[in-house]
């Protein structure tokens, strides 16, 4: 008995290795496809540039898919030339999808055009050169005549344009349970926050114990930016980015303190559960109140419920007139394999036929304000409507206002507020993370 | 000549393995070891955002959110190796006793080993569910059925320094069985006339067990507690799965360098971050190995 038995544990262990590596997840992953190296521009070819076309997404399910699906057939018919190749990544939000994508940009392997969330989440695409300016499609496609010049600015990078838009999606609405909001008699829309937490003392005992529904951890750092932009209106609120608002000032102060008391009326949640969730509270009359993006309207199609019956929605209390944006786009990288081709696809998914077919599958509404609305539910007119005249402000959790480094700091500070419910830490984080943080 | 043919052909034969571990392992653990000294600066705000050198291990070591990752670390090994050990000799000890269709067991108990961690963690998720009463999914609706609703728990979601004893009830449930499998190999290496001779003079069942079968157990026991224990340390897919990519209250290093790497953007801590768990996974493996060579050359 020599060595041989300590190789055959050494040979055991890296078995045991191996096995466990096997049992991590797999991505899906896509041939970012050999396109030819077409430099021509999209606009001088009818039919396309030809090639193929590798568009990366995090839109693999539900009603994304279908969006995706629905530009897909009209960008076939558009650029007959071109083969669209589809790289979606699916799970975890889009978080899986981001960090396939950040490694395959860092090894200069980019597919022809990525999604990304229209704002300072692109802004790490853009500090390390990974993708370039798109203002000439911007303004082939008809500049601020046709997208709103709020969105534009939020969009440019030192009077540069690197994203095309192709949706919006409203982020500060609150969904509600009508029969259980009828059984409490809450007839009226509360105007501020204090008002909201007082129909849920009401709700409370009418016999609801949980009259909002949360979810995991990014849908709470939803909910606190709603809260912030009611207490601190919208200039400030757009402030504590840019820096003009301190994080540890007396407002902040109050709406973390009301942040606080919303989370005591709430459910238990796990960090890991998706919105779903907390909505399916709301649809199954668990819970009178949901905040939650509009991408909720296709949660309540999707079980039947009917809007005024069913149920209904405001905008957060306090935040009425402004729309807290958050907008998928599409960006060109930088070495993309098939610009031409992925100009077809910027072209098609800036295009007023391509956004309204995209939004109609989604359930979000067109970034464009030339889309005439009566083809949409009602609750999109309603929504197409308040982009056009409201204050616009940008979504903390969903990349529009802070860059993905922020966001996760801000996230993790907000799920261990959820824990231990200790403001004066939760204020103490957010202060670090903007300090961390902000350019 | 002649030395050369004795040692030339096996050289030749390991030569491939030892180029391929010396490039891919030993030459990337010293990249990743590089990486993690660098001195870094924001391009824009010229921030300093790494320190360089040995201030970067301190700096994170000495943070609030390591720290909690490391004790969360540490719960949770201790935990799931106690878990497995207990349960995997419970039924090992059973599946020795003879039971009737031993093979349907052992397969039972072994199989959640098949399950990748990802898949079990995506179930796991929901059945760890902290909602209660008439809203619980998982094991407290189970709790609720049963009419025994004071057992509800809020499971790792308890804002409790013990909260990732929770995370480990999965962890647990994948390895019992391997655990079970290793120590059955070792009863079964035993050889009968111990049993028999054992009995003859007298030996009581558990006296038989403690003092005769037991301590031959002991080196697979010390493997199954390597195994186990740095599986558990460098765990990241079965957290991931459960408690999503930014749970505080669930963070262990592994799930903070993920962060640290991806949303974060910053290679230079999680490097810093990977290393720290290279060397805590050798505070445990590399002991271990020495007392097994040593123990060899003696009885060799």
């Amino acid at each position: 008995m020599d060595r041989r038995s300590l190789f055959i544990s050494l040979g055991a262990a890296a078995v045991v290795a191996g096995l466990s590596a096997c049992s991590s997840g797999t991505q899906t992953t896509g041939d970012p496809g050999a396109g030819s190296s077409d430099e021509q521009n999209a606009s001088s070819k009818p039919g396309g540039a030809g090639g193929d076309v590798g568009v990366f997404t995090w839109w693999a399910d539900g009603s994304e898919k279908l969006g995706l699906e629905a530009l897909q057939g009209v960008f076939k018919s558009e650029f007959p030339n071109d083969t669209f190749v589809n790289l979606a990544v699916a799970g975890g939000a889009g978080s899986n999808a981001k960090a396939k994508l950040a490694a395959d940009l860092a090894n200069n392997n980019p597919p022809d055009s990525f999604q990304g969330h229209a704002g300072a989440e692109l802004l790490d695409y853009i500090s390390k050169g990974q993708i370039v300016a798109v203002n000439d499609i911007i303004d082939a496609l008809g500049g601020t005549g046709v997208f709103p010049e709020s969105l534009l600015s939020k969009l440019t990078v030192k009077e540069s344009i690197y994203s095309v838009p192709s949706n919006i999606h409203r982020a500060n609405v609150v969904w509600t349970n009508t029969q259980l909001l009828a059984k409490a008699k809450i007839t009226d829309t509360p105007a501020n926050i204090a008002a909201w937490i007082a129909d849920m003392d009401k709700l409370r005992s009418a016999g609801v114990a949980t009259p909002l529904a949360v979810s995991g951890s990014w849908t709470q750092v939803q909910l606190l930016e709603t809260v912030l932009l009611s207490d601190l209106g919208t200039e400030a609120y757009t402030g504590l980015f840019s820096g003009e608002t301190t994080w540890d000032g007396p407002e902040v102060t109050k709406a973390v303190d009301n942040f606080g008391k919303l989370l005591s009326y709430a459910n238990k949640a796990s960090d890991g559960d998706d919105w779903p969730v907390a909505t399916d509270m709301v649809i199954d009359g668990k819970a009178a109140y949901n905040v939650m993006g509009d991408w909720a309207v296709a949660q309540f199609a999707d079980k039947k419920k009917e809007e005024g019956k069913d149920w209904g929605w405001f905008p957060v209390p306090g935040t009425d007139g402004t729309f807290d944006f958050l907008a998928d786009s599409f960006t060109l990288p930088k070495g993309a394999k098939n610009p031409g081709g992925a100009k077809d696809w910027l072209t098609l998914v800036g295009g007023a036929a391509g956004q309204k077919a995209f939004s109609l599958a989604k359930g979000s509404i067109p970034a464009r304000i030339d889309v005439p609305a009566d083809e949409f539910p009602a609750y999109q007119q309603k929504a197409m409507e308040s982009f056009k005249s409201d204050k616009i402000a940008s979504s903390i959790a969903h990349g529009a206002a802070v860059n993905q480094a922020w966001l996760s700091d801000i996230t993790t500070a907000v799920s261990k507020f959820y824990g231990g419910k200790d403001a004066a830490a939760l204020i103490k984080d957010l202060t670090a993370a903007a300090e961390k943080n902000r350019g | 000549m002649r030395k050369i043919r004795t040692w030339l052909p096996g050289l030749l034969l390991v030569l491939p393995s030892i180029i391929l571990i010396g490039v891919f392992v030993y030459g990337l653990i010293g990249q990743t070891i590089n990486t993690s000294l660098l001195r870094t600066q924001d391009f824009v705000t010229d921030k300093i955002t790494n320190p360089g050198g040995i201030a970067n291990y301190t700096a994170l070591l000495g943070s609030d959110r390591y720290q909690h990752a490391l004790w969360n670390l540490l719960v949770l090994t201790v935990v799931f190796i106690v878990g497995t050990m207990i349960f995997g000799l419970l039924w090992a000890i059973l599946l020795e006793r003879g039971v009737f269709a031993e093979g349907i067991f052992r397969s039972i108990y072994l199989f959640p080993m098949a399950v990748s961690f990802i898949a079990a963690g995506v179930v796991w998720r929901w059945l760890l569910s902290p909602a209660r009463d008439d809203q619980a999914v998982g094991l407290n609706q189970l709790f609720v059925q049963l009419g025994v609703p004071g057992l509800q728990s809020d499971w790792w979601s308890a804002n409790s320094r013990m909260s990732m004893a929770a995370m480990a009830i999965p962890a647990i449930w994948q390895l019992s069985g391997y655990v079970m499998a290793l120590f059955l190999a070792g009863f079964r290496g035993i050889s009968a006339d111990q049993r028999e001779a054992a009995r003859v003079d007298g030996a009581t069942e558990f006296q038989l067990y403690r003092h005769v079968l037991f301590p031959q157990l002991s080196p697979v026991a010390l493997s199954a507690l390597i195994i186990v224990g740095h599986m558990s340390m460098k765990m990241f897919d079965l957290i991931y799965a459960i408690a999503g990519p930014n749970s505080y209250q669930a963070e262990v290093p592994a799930t903070l360098m993920w962060i640290q790497l991806f949303p974060q953007g910053d290679p230079v801590a999680a490097a810093t971050n990977a290393v720290i768990i290279l060397v805590i996974v050798a505070i445990l493996v590399v002991p271990y190995l020495v007392h097994t060579h040593r123990t060899e050359q003696r009885d060799g």
